[in-house]
């Protein structure tokens, strides 16, 4: 099977004021030719951290340490900044959480399209209008004529990551990264965008990695999931393995926090306690305080990150002496 | 729009009514006779009384203001004291100058600041935004006449590049120019530096990074209007204030605008001239104010002009 991106051994590192903190440790996944791939994880476990490392986004604190980006079996950690300006938008484009703030408020709606257009695809002015045009129509924005003279402010949240949508598709990119694409929408939007979103990929035949902490996205898009806790992966599987029998005691704990209609609890299961910050990770399992099923060797040693049937892989003691095989 | 601009002239009517009240009764503020201050101690009687009749100022105040103001509507300021020509004639003399002077010193100002600004927003936390800074906290704190005499014992007398306060020509107005704009750079820089930082953290920006677009474009196509509402109010403020006339440098490079005119009318005691210069600025000021509120909505579209009269 062919990936078209493949991340490996991904180490980010923030400096701070009491030294670098790594932030998204060893971080392996891959995404195949037209999957969905979703990394699902609490906020600040470093999956946001992961997906700007790989377009190389991250603001000036942030360092990527080690690992390699495989982008079409090219590494992008090895590309300047200008050949990565040719890959952003273009081969890889990106859509935000908040498409409120993820706009320029002072530009109109179709310069911001149309930039992207010129950039990369050095069309003639008229045409690329006529083509914005038709790509607001592409993600159901009405009146799209009108819309392209409109600036931000009038539109609303949904209208607005529609444009960003737009935007992010202009150049038929072969991989889309939506970091929480739904989180700052209603929920009748968001599964308008969500349709939207799985529809174009169909269309233009383009692989998504969805970044989201919402079970109930990643279960109705994706085809795999990765789930990140404290800057690591700790399991991977497809969706319907790893939403039927999750392995990890931490992706069972998400699971358990989910609301089910049918079973009528007054009460929503938690996992108690937080995501460590990155200044107290220790030499143990980073989820060891919060676990279940916790053991004398998870406050003493991390356990490595195990393939379990060639197709899924946990980072827990309790699998570990299933198979030594460290991936 | 337009109607928008029309309620602006019409409350900056309002204000310039206040304004010419208060030029008016700038006669009756000063403590004893007027009249006997203009003419000075050896005044004869018959002399006071003959230029309190001219001035009308033996008239009860009201039938006094609306003489001026039906005057001044016909665009009638009075005659200066001093050379015996309408102060209207004095003023619009002058203001051709003053108004070339603020516009060059304004004009260096905006290209020198928003330039530094930018390159140090650009380098922030760098050595290059620190020297930056340093340079601009430098200029608010050297006061204008040593840096007007610097630059003509420099340019002018050690090197004769320039001439020394002979006449009005391009020449004549680089240094006090140069004096106006490197001054008035040093607030315009630390504005648009700090605004460009704020802004360059913004969300919109990192999605025109994510498209691949070049940093010059960001800069300046993404960031910079964002951080130009600020930076124009300060611009317009300052442009106000150099309308005014610029009384230190018109000095010091003998130059002959408002400045040198309001300052010899002072000395004089020349109250027409005064109210006249006073009424003038005034007039000035609101309809920069009201350029400058124009200008807001054409940089940034969430101000809509149409809205405000809604409200």
């Amino acid at each position: 099977m062919e990936y078209l991106l493949e991340v490996k051994g991904l180490t980010t590192q923030f400096n701070s004021k009491k030294g670098p903190l790594t932030v998204v440790d060893h971080v392996d996944f891959n995404v195949k030719k037209g999957e969905v791939m979703g990394i699902v994880g609490e906020s600040g476990c470093g999956k946001s951290v992961t997906s700007l490392s790989i377009l190389q986004l991250l603001d000036k604190a942030g360092e990527i340490k080690d690992g390699q980006i495989l982008f079409k079996n090219i590494n992008l950690l090895k590309k300047k900044e200008k050949e990565m300006r040719i890959i952003r938008g273009k081969e890889i484009s990106m859509i935000f959480q908040d498409p409120m703030s993820s706009l320029n408020p002072v530009l109109t709606i179709g310069r911001q399209i149309a930039e992207i257009m010129e950039k990369h695809e050095k069309l003639p002015k008229p045409m690329v209008k006529k083509k914005v045009i038709s790509l607001l129509n592409t993600v159901g924005i009405p009146r799209a004529s009108e819309i392209y003279e409109e600036y931000p402010h009038r539109l609303s949240g949904g209208m607005k990551q529609r444009v960003m949508i737009a935007m992010a598709i202009a150049c038929n990119p072969s991989l889309l990264i939506a970091d929480e694409p739904t989180t700052a929408l209603d929920v009748t939007i968001q599964a308008q965008i969500l349709e939207l979103l799985r529809s174009l990929k169909d269309e233009l035949g383009m692989s998504i990695l969805l970044i989201t902490h919402d079970l109930g996205v990643v279960a109705e898009m994706c085809d795999r999931i990765v789930v990140m806790y404290a800057g690591q992966v700790v399991e991977t599987a497809d969706t319907r393995t790893l939403l039927r029998h999750p392995k990890h005691p931490y992706t069972n704990g998400l699971i358990q926090s989910q609301p089910h209609q049918s079973k009528g609890e007054r009460r929503l299961k938690s996992i108690p306690g937080q995501v460590p910050t990155p200044d107290k990770f220790g030499a143990g399992c980073r989820f060891a305080e919060r676990c279940e099923n916790v053991m004398e060797i998870c406050s003493s040693a991390s356990p490595p990150l195990v393939s379990i049937d060639g197709q899924s892989s946990c980072r827990c003691w309790l699998y570990s002496d299933k198979e030594e095989m460290t991936i | 729009m337009g109607q928008f601009i029309l309620n602006r002239i019409l409350s900056g009517i309002i204000v310039i009514f206040g304004i010419s009240v208060f030029s008016f009764l700038l006669i009756h503020f000063i403590p004893g006779d007027p009249v006997k201050i203009m003419l000075g101690q050896n005044a004869t009687p018959e002399a006071i009384k003959q230029l309190n009749e001219n001035l009308g100022l033996d008239k009860p105040l009201l039938v006094q203001y609306t003489t001026y103001i039906t005057n001044v509507l016909q665009g009638d300021f009075g005659t200066s004291l001093k050379t015996g020509r309408p102060v209207i004639t004095e003023i619009l003399d002058r203001f051709p100058e003053t108004v070339k002077l603020a516009a060059a010193g304004i004009f260096i100002a905006i290209v020198i600041g928003i330039t530094l600004g930018i390159i140090a927003a650009r380098f922030k936390s760098s050595f290059i935004d620190s020297g930056v800074m340093m340079l601009a906290t430098l200029g608010v704190s050297i006061p204008s006449f040593w840096l007007a005499i610097l630059l003509i014992m420099v340019f002018s007398v050690k090197f004769t590049w320039f001439p020394i306060a002979e006449g009005t020509g391009l020449r004549d107005l680089v240094l006090p120019a140069v004096t106006i704009g490197v001054l008035a750079s040093t607030m315009i820089s630390r504005l648009t530096r700090n605004g460009m930082v704020e802004t360059l953290s913004n969300d919109f920006i990192r999605t025109a990074r994510a498209k691949g677009l070049e940093e010059r474009i960001i800069l300046f196509r993404h960031a910079l209007r964002n951080v130009l509402i600020p930076v124009v109010t300060l611009i317009g403020l300052q442009m106000a204030a150099l309308l005014g006339g610029t009384v230190i440098i018109e000095q010091v490079f003998n130059w002959p605008g408002l400045g040198t005119l309001a300052i010899g009318a002072i000395s004089s005691r020349d109250f027409p001239l005064i109210q006249g210069t006073v009424l003038f600025m005034g007039v000035v000021y609101v309809m920069i104010n009201i350029l400058i509120d124009v200008i807001y909505g054409i940089i940034d579209p969430r101000i809509d002009l149409s809205a405000k009269e809604a409200r």
